[in-house]
């Protein structure tokens, strides 16, 4: 079963971080990635570039229209994903919890089910 | 493989199935890993030599080719290291070759291993005894190929680390219980798959079904494993009529029973017929005989439900009352004899016990649906769409909330 594993940022806590704890959430990343291939758990990962980046295209009545992102209004926002697949809803819990940025405040992992993947190889 | 090898796959597989059975045979289940790489390698060379030089004995020429590769790696890696490690590796074989169908059964043994995780159970399974390759697997499953290399590699270990002796064919009953539950769970997840896709999954039903043959063929006296392949057939037989052209499901009572496959349903009916009489009601069993009533029935109306609710019942009482599953099943054939009141009070207390057990809410919408109560079934309707992880399953049941709310056919 496939969870997808979001990483939600707040700006503000992320600004706030030292050096040091810079270091040790991407040597987390590093450790949590290794560990997820080693268990055969890895499927993907995505970092996304910073929201003020983004572009939405929507239907402004007559057609698409684009416009500057992002689509959600919140300070926070999405800085990444893992894909994983998992036993059961409880093995997944316990891997976002290995995630460097369970233990940082402002930082948070969403763990939702995936209902379709195509992974284009054929 | 290519089309003009002289070696079709279906050949392939079974020669790897085989060549595998006689090498863990011969040096046991501890150099799991070790044979199944010396298999691997010994067909690749078969791959490129055979159409040049086919051999009189296949089996035979694979085997022999997979022992010198066994040999070869077990002095290599004994070389690293020590002299008893390379005493146990080049152990000469314990028995003379043993017939076929016990060795399938105990390289199925070894792959369903309790110990191992499910998912890796399933992944070993399909490698080493269905004989799909790790990019075939990682396509099933929708996964990088890597994941599923290292799920197999992890797995191999694992057996060759719980170091056990082979076990020997008079005991070759012992696990079948764990055979039998990840051949089911291969094929349910072909026909509930979370990845919704339903074309990319007709390989691992058939695959399911072969290794349910498969069984069948090593205990012939065990009516569970009759019943598994007859619960399979009897349920591959309605897929046609169960898939709408556009992936959305259609439950029993809206299928069209004229798409059903009716030689799978006799071949079916009449495994269930040979197996039942006197037997156990172990679950498989139990499972097929409600199948062969459903497959038998014209229509709903014609449907034995008195038969199917007095087998759920018995289901639950020889399965513990521990899978809610099989109550909710009970309780849609409740429905169908003691009426939907009765039924809705059913599903209310089963919920009571068993909080967000998936569909609970697809069957009440049914159930209230049929009760004349649409705004309670659209409400139901709507909980349940946002509960299931399937996608053919959530096209339906929006299908059936547009339907109640008059926005749609």
């Amino acid at each position: 079963m496939k969870y997808l594993i979001l990483m939600h940022v707040d700006p503000a806590a992320l600004e706030q971080l030292s050096e040091e704890q810079q270091r040790q959430i991407q040597e987390g990343h590093g450790a949590f990635m290794a560990a997820a291939k080693e268990s055969g758990e890895f499927v993907a990962t995505q970092a996304l570039a910073d929201p003020s980046r983004s572009k939405v295209v929507r239907s402004s009545g007559s057609g698409p229209e684009v416009t500057d992102g992002p689509f959600a209004e919140s300070k926070e926002f999405m800085g990444g994903f893992y894909l994983v697949d998992v036993e059961d809803e409880a093995r997944a819990l316990e891997l976002a919890k290995q995630i460097p940025d369970a233990a940082i405040p402002g930082l948070a992992l969403e763990v939702r089910p995936v209902m379709f993947a195509d992974l284009g190889d054929e | 493989m290519t089309e003009r090898h002289p070696v079709g796959e279906g050949l392939w597989r079974e020669l790897a199935r085989q060549a595998l059975a006689r090498l863990l045979r011969s040096y046991g289940s501890a150099q799991f890993d070790l044979c199944e790489d010396a298999v691997q390698e010994a067909l690749l060379h078969a791959y490129q030599q055979w159409p040049t030089r086919f051999p009189d004995d296949p089996l035979g020429w694979l085997t022999a080719t997979a022992r010198r590769r066994y040999a070869d790696r077990a002095r290599s890696d004994a070389r690293r290291r020590n002299r008893e490690t390379r005493a146990a590796m080049l152990h000469p074989p314990v028995t003379p070759e043993a017939r076929q169908s016990d060795d399938s059964l105990l390289v199925l043994q070894l792959c369903c291993h309790p110990d191992l995780p499910r998912s890796a159970r399933v992944a070993l399974t399909l490698r080493a005894v269905a004989g799909l390759t790790t990019a075939q697997i990682a396509n099933v499953y929708q996964l990088p190929e890597a994941t599923i290399a290292q799920r197999i590699t992890r797995a191999k270990r694992r057996v060759a680390a719980l170091g056990r002796p082979l076990p020997r064919p008079e005991h070759a009953r012992e696990r079948l219980a764990s055979v039998l539950d990840v051949l089911y769970v291969m094929f349910t997840e072909a026909h509930h798959t979370t990845a919704g896709a339903p074309p990319r999954d007709a390989d691992l039903a058939a695959e399911a079904i072969r290794l349910a043959r498969l069984l069948r063929r090593s205990v012939p006296e065990s009516t569970e494993a009759a019943g598994l392949l007859a619960l399979m057939l009897l349920t591959e037989a309605r897929h046609p009529a169960r898939v709408a052209p556009d992936g959305s499901l259609r439950p029993l009572d809206e299928q069209d029973r004229t798409l059903w496959d009716r030689d799978l349903i006799g071949e079916g009916i009449e495994l269930v017929e040979q197996a039942a009489p006197g037997a156990d009601p172990g679950p498989y069993l139990l499972q097929s005989c409600i199948a062969a009533l459903h497959a038998q029935a014209s229509d709903t109306a014609a449907t034995d439900w008195n038969e199917i609710l007095a087998l759920y019942r018995l289901l639950e009482i020889v399965t513990g009352h521990r899978n809610p599953t099989i109550s909710l099943n009970r309780i849609v054939a409740q429905a169908m004899v003691e009426g939907t009141d009765v039924a809705l009070a059913a599903i209310d207390a089963l919920e009571a016990d068993h909080p967000g057990l998936p569909r609970t809410d697809a069957v009440r919408a049914h159930l209230l649906e049929q009760a004349d109560r649409p705004a309670d079934a659209a409400e139901a309707y709507r909980r349940a769409a946002a509960a299931t992880v399937n996608l053919a399953e959530q096209r339906h049941l929006r299908h059936r909330l547009r339907r109640l709310a008059g926005t749609d056919g």
